[in-house]
């Protein structure tokens, strides 16, 4: 039995459908993303979790518990709110005491079991301290600490880290993966940026519209998404769509608008004269001045159209004869070089048939 | 900072004076040794110790605290519920009623409420004044409280029930002391409206019963007394004391919540 | 209460916010809600339905109802059995034109006192706006100050001011005098009610006037002055146009208090200078006639929502175009 089990949960608000039959389970020990841009319905369904919403349709089970008559402060869950919501007037000893004095922990307890959930956030020491002296990042260790304190079964993180400058962003979620070893507790996870989602997550629920468009492990999400939602929303992807000339299970042939046919190995089948997307990741293109030796599996021609110099990489936007735009990224690791190509050159693009992934539509 | 044109000053200087010098001139005469008070003739004390001794004076201040001090309560409980009510629930009539007795003219709220209490042959008296001056003070009680939960971070109480408290305990707990400047600020105001209120006393207090407005217009209806000037003063002072108790009760009472809110 | 449990409030609105910024949302627990709904909200409610929207519902009767013999109200129900309700007192009211010129008489002072504290508040209310960050809150709370002390206070100071023996009057005469003139009484005079009217009423035009220059940008100022227009063009034409809705809020916020006005006149004012609000006061405390008491309340009050409704209507207006 899944720790969180949410079956077929519908929200709506007028018109608007935030949530649309939503099914999933989340196990216990696991880190769990919702990710999906603003107004998928992502918090939406967090809030339904914490209690802060009830549901139109579908049940919420915990622990095979039906939640539907649990208010907030009954639900064996805790939030970590995006603006942290740390009571001003409190402490930050105060914060975190607050829920161990709503569960009537005697006093006696509590000291120890404060100490302890602020050692677990790295905080010890800051008790006296009120939140308006804590920098973004302290005041997110009192948020986890203040929600971890009691102990819950799960932990639901509202975009906890959507606040905070990139370099702390990068530290506080090594530190939460961490963290969610340690206190082995399920994590469900709300964010937009996919980045912290792939790194941070077991699995992903990518969100659009109120559905789930796909539930999978970030390896699956980036490498094989299910829709072109996913593979356009999860990093950069050239999307190439058209009628589907053959798909046989293993191989597919595509005749792509503006570019010509593109071939791909698949395992999915699908009739001809349907129409398909290929989903390729700028990194996975070949760029170069001359032809490959041998024959690839796809092959164009065209010329740079204009290249993003990032550092690291650079990208380029190649115009294929056709008259399709194709990105492609080289890393400029070689040191001192800038960029191998520039507008205007000729370049030749090619990639293999792995390269690519297929989408039925 | 740009260099403003010396006549805006003086405009401005003028305004302040014609603010100020009334009000000091009714301090100063109230220290002159002279019935009128026309011209400054000496220093005393006389018009402080007559006020004193004056049996209808003392009885009509006494009157005005007591009111006062049962309206600011009461105003306050109820005024705090509504400005509660309005923030959090969607409503139509409250925000009406809420708002009708501080926007109608003063003198309707007066007269309608004497054919009120008259009508239900209620005696007229410090009950019936109280709960006339209630009825105006909840309006603006509700008004300061609730723009305080206004500015106030909604999901500080969604992190109280998150943490297990029960929604009176999240209000006990977390709402209640983050908006407690706004409901002292209100109780002040309350007391201050229900010392201050003329016109609706005047309809609802009755022959007979006095408040410290109603003793002050009755004095000057007859004639000017520097008598009147001593309980003047000392009512502005306790005004200004009030305020100034307000303004430092309110930042200590939450020395930071500005900061805190990213 | 189960998932399907009817929402007891709207949702439609709601719906038009994006969700994910709903966080900061109401705690909305809708089958809870409504028993919270009332135990906050019915108490206040009930006090002023009772104390309030019952007394003003009984004066709207009453103002249809006859006088009393003896004053007050005549019983409901006349010696026939018959609903004893009529519209004579309002018919009086439109009849006799003696009242209408009341009203107009306290218009007049209204209209007068609106235009003499938008004269004295805008240089102040420029000026403080203009001030620095630091200095500003002081200077407007000395403006709100005088407007904490009690309201006979503030009419008395004016007693004394212009009572025949202080210097003022003395001054005022002599200057007469000089001329051959006769002197003049200033105290129970229509002078000395409008004078406490604006002065009674100042703060209220400086309050709107300020929070609407406050927001005025320096930068359009600079622009008109980079194009040529001199400082009383950038006033005409840019400062005070954009100060509108100020000044509309400012003038409702005086103009309403002062045309129900009842002490100052009462106080300070001669036997002609009888406006709506002595009017009002004497039939329910002298003459005693309720029903036509009330009619001059009912008119009174629709005239000061109708000019709040205007006024409010105008400024949003005047925002809405220049946002």
């Amino acid at each position: 039995m899944a720790l969180l089990d949410i079956q077929g949960v519908t929200r709506r608000f007028g018109d608007f459908t935030a949530v649309d039959n939503v099914s999933l389970a989340v196990e216990a020990g696991e880190f769990f993303t919702l990710l999906g841009p603003s107004g998928c319905g992502k918090t939406t369904l967090l809030r339904m979790i914490a209690g802060f919403d009830l549901p139109d349709a579908g049940r919420i089970l915990l622990n095979g518990e039906d939640l539907a008559d649990s208010p907030p402060e009954l639900r064996p869950v805790r939030t970590v709110f995006q603006s942290y919501a740390l009571f001003p007037h409190m402490s930050v000893e105060g914060n975190v005491a607050f829920p161990l004095q709503m569960a009537r922990v005697p006093s006696g307890e509590r000291k120890a079991r404060i100490e302890a959930a602020l050692e677990d956030v790295r905080l010890q020491g800051f008790n006296r301290r009120y939140p308006h002296e804590l920098s973004g990042g302290q005041k997110q260790r009192v948020a986890i600490a203040r929600a971890l304190v009691t102990h819950p079964t799960m932990l639901l993180l509202d975009e906890p880290l959507a606040a905070l400058d990139a370099k702390l962003r990068e530290d506080l979620s090594i530190e939460l993966i961490n963290l969610q070893k340690e206190v082995g507790i399920a994590f469900v996870y709300v964010t937009h940026d996919q980045t912290e989602a792939l790194a941070l997550s077991h699995r992903i629920a990518v969100m659009n519209r109120g559905r789930i468009e796909q539930l999978d492990e970030p390896s699956k999400i980036y490498g094989f998404p299910r829709t072109r939602f996913v593979a356009d929303f999860i990093g950069h992807c050239n999307l190439f769509s058209g009628p589907i000339r053959e798909a046989n299970g293993s191989l597919a042939l595509v005749d792509v608008d503006g570019l010509g046919p593109v071939r791909v190995a698949t395992a999915t089948s699908a009739a001809g004269g349907a129409r398909g997307t290929i989903a390729l990741r700028p990194e996975k293109i070949r760029i170069a001045a001359e032809a490959p030796s041998g024959t690839p599996d796809n092959h164009f021609h065209g010329a740079v159209r204009d290249l993003l110099y990032m550092g690291d990489v650079t990208v380029y936007r190649v115009a294929i004869e056709g008259g399709t735009i194709v990105e492609a990224l080289l890393a400029n690791s070689q040191s001192g070089r800038a960029k191998f190509f520039e507008v205007g050159d000729a370049v030749d693009v090619s990639w293999p048939v792995g390269a690519g992934h297929f989408i039925v539509e | 900072m740009r260099r403003r044109p010396a006549w805006l000053w003086a405009a401005a200087i003028f305004a302040y004076a014609f603010l100020y010098v009334p009000l000091l001139i009714v301090v100063v005469y109230s220290f002159n040794d002279s019935r009128l008070n026309a011209e400054w003739v000496g220093f005393t004390f006389d018009w402080y110790r007559t006020l004193a001794s004056d049996d209808q004076m003392l009885k009509a201040a006494g009157n005005s605290l007591m009111i006062g001090i049962v309206v600011s309560f009461v105003s306050t409980v109820l005024g705090t519920m509504a400005g509660l009510a309005m923030h959090r629930y969607r409503l139509r009539l409250l925000p009406i009623l809420i708002v009708a007795p501080i926007a109608i003219p003063e003198i309707l709220m007066g007269v309608s409420l004497l054919i009120f209490f008259v009508l239900l042959n209620f005696t007229l008296g410090l009950v019936s004044v109280a709960l006339a001056h209630i009825a105006f003070c909840i309006g603006f009680v509700a008004i300061v409280v609730r723009a305080r939960l206004a500015g106030m971070d909604e999901t500080l109480t969604e992190a109280a029930r998150d943490c297990g408290a029960t929604p009176a305990s999240a209000f006990r707990y977390v709402t209640l002391p983050l908006i407690m400047p706004g409901v002292i600020a209100g109780a002040l105001m309350a007391f201050t409206l229900s010392i201050d209120d003329f016109v609706i006393t005047f309809f609802t207090a009755g022959a007979g019963t006095i408040t410290l407005p109603l003793q002050i217009y009755s004095m000057i209806k007859i004639s000017v007394t520097p008598e009147v000037n001593a309980v003047s003063t000392l009512l502005m002072l306790l005004t200004l004391l009030l305020i100034v108790v307000a303004a430092k009760l309110s930042p200590t009472l939450l020395p930071s919540e500005r900061e805190t809110t990213p | 209460m189960g998932s399907s449990a009817p929402h007891p409030e709207p949702l439609a609105a709601r719906g038009e916010r994006e969700p994910s910024t709903r966080e900061a949302g109401e705690g909305r627990r809708k089958p809870r809600a409504s028993l919270g709904k009332w135990l906050v909200g019915a108490p206040p409610l009930l006090y002023l339905l009772v104390f309030f929207a019952a007394p003003t519902l009984i004066m709207v009767l009453a103002s249809f109802r006859s006088p009393g013999e003896f004053g007050g109200l005549a019983p409901i129900v006349d010696e026939t059995g018959k609903l004893d309700l009529n519209v004579d007192s309002y018919v009086r009211f439109v009849t006799e034109p003696v009242f209408a010129r009341v009203f107009v008489k306290s218009a007049w002072y209204a209209t007068l006192t609106t235009l003499f504290c938008l004269l004295l508040a805008y240089p102040l209310a420029t000026l403080i706006a203009k001030s620095s960050r630091k200095y500003r809150d002081l200077l407007l709370l000395l403006v709100i100050l005088p407007f904490w002390s009690n309201f006979l206070i503030r009419i008395y100071a004016w007693m004394i001011i212009l009572g025949p023996n202080a210097a003022l009057a003395k001054l005022v005469n002599g200057t007469l005098a000089l001329f051959g003139a006769a002197p003049v009484p200033l105290l129970f005079s229509g002078f000395a009610v409008l004078v406490c009217l604006v002065y009674v009423s100042l703060p209220f035009m400086v309050l709107p006037l300020y929070a609407n220059l406050e927001k005025h940008d320096q930068a359009l100022l600079d622009a008109a002055q980079d194009l040529g227009a001199n400082a009383w063009q950038r006033f005409w034409r840019v400062t005070f146009p954009l100060s509108l809705p100020g000044v509309y809020a400012g003038a409702a916020l005086v103009f309403i208090p002062a045309l129900g006005i009842f002490a100052i006149p009462d106080i300070l004012g001669g036997p002609e200078d009888t406006l709506i609000g002595n009017l009002i006061k004497q039939q329910f405390l002298e003459t005693r006639d309720w029903p036509f008491g009330s009619v001059l309340s009912i008119v009174l009050t629709v005239a000061a929502l109708m000019l709040a409704g205007i006024a409010a209507w105008v400024g949003r207006r005047g925002a809405g175009r220049r946002a």
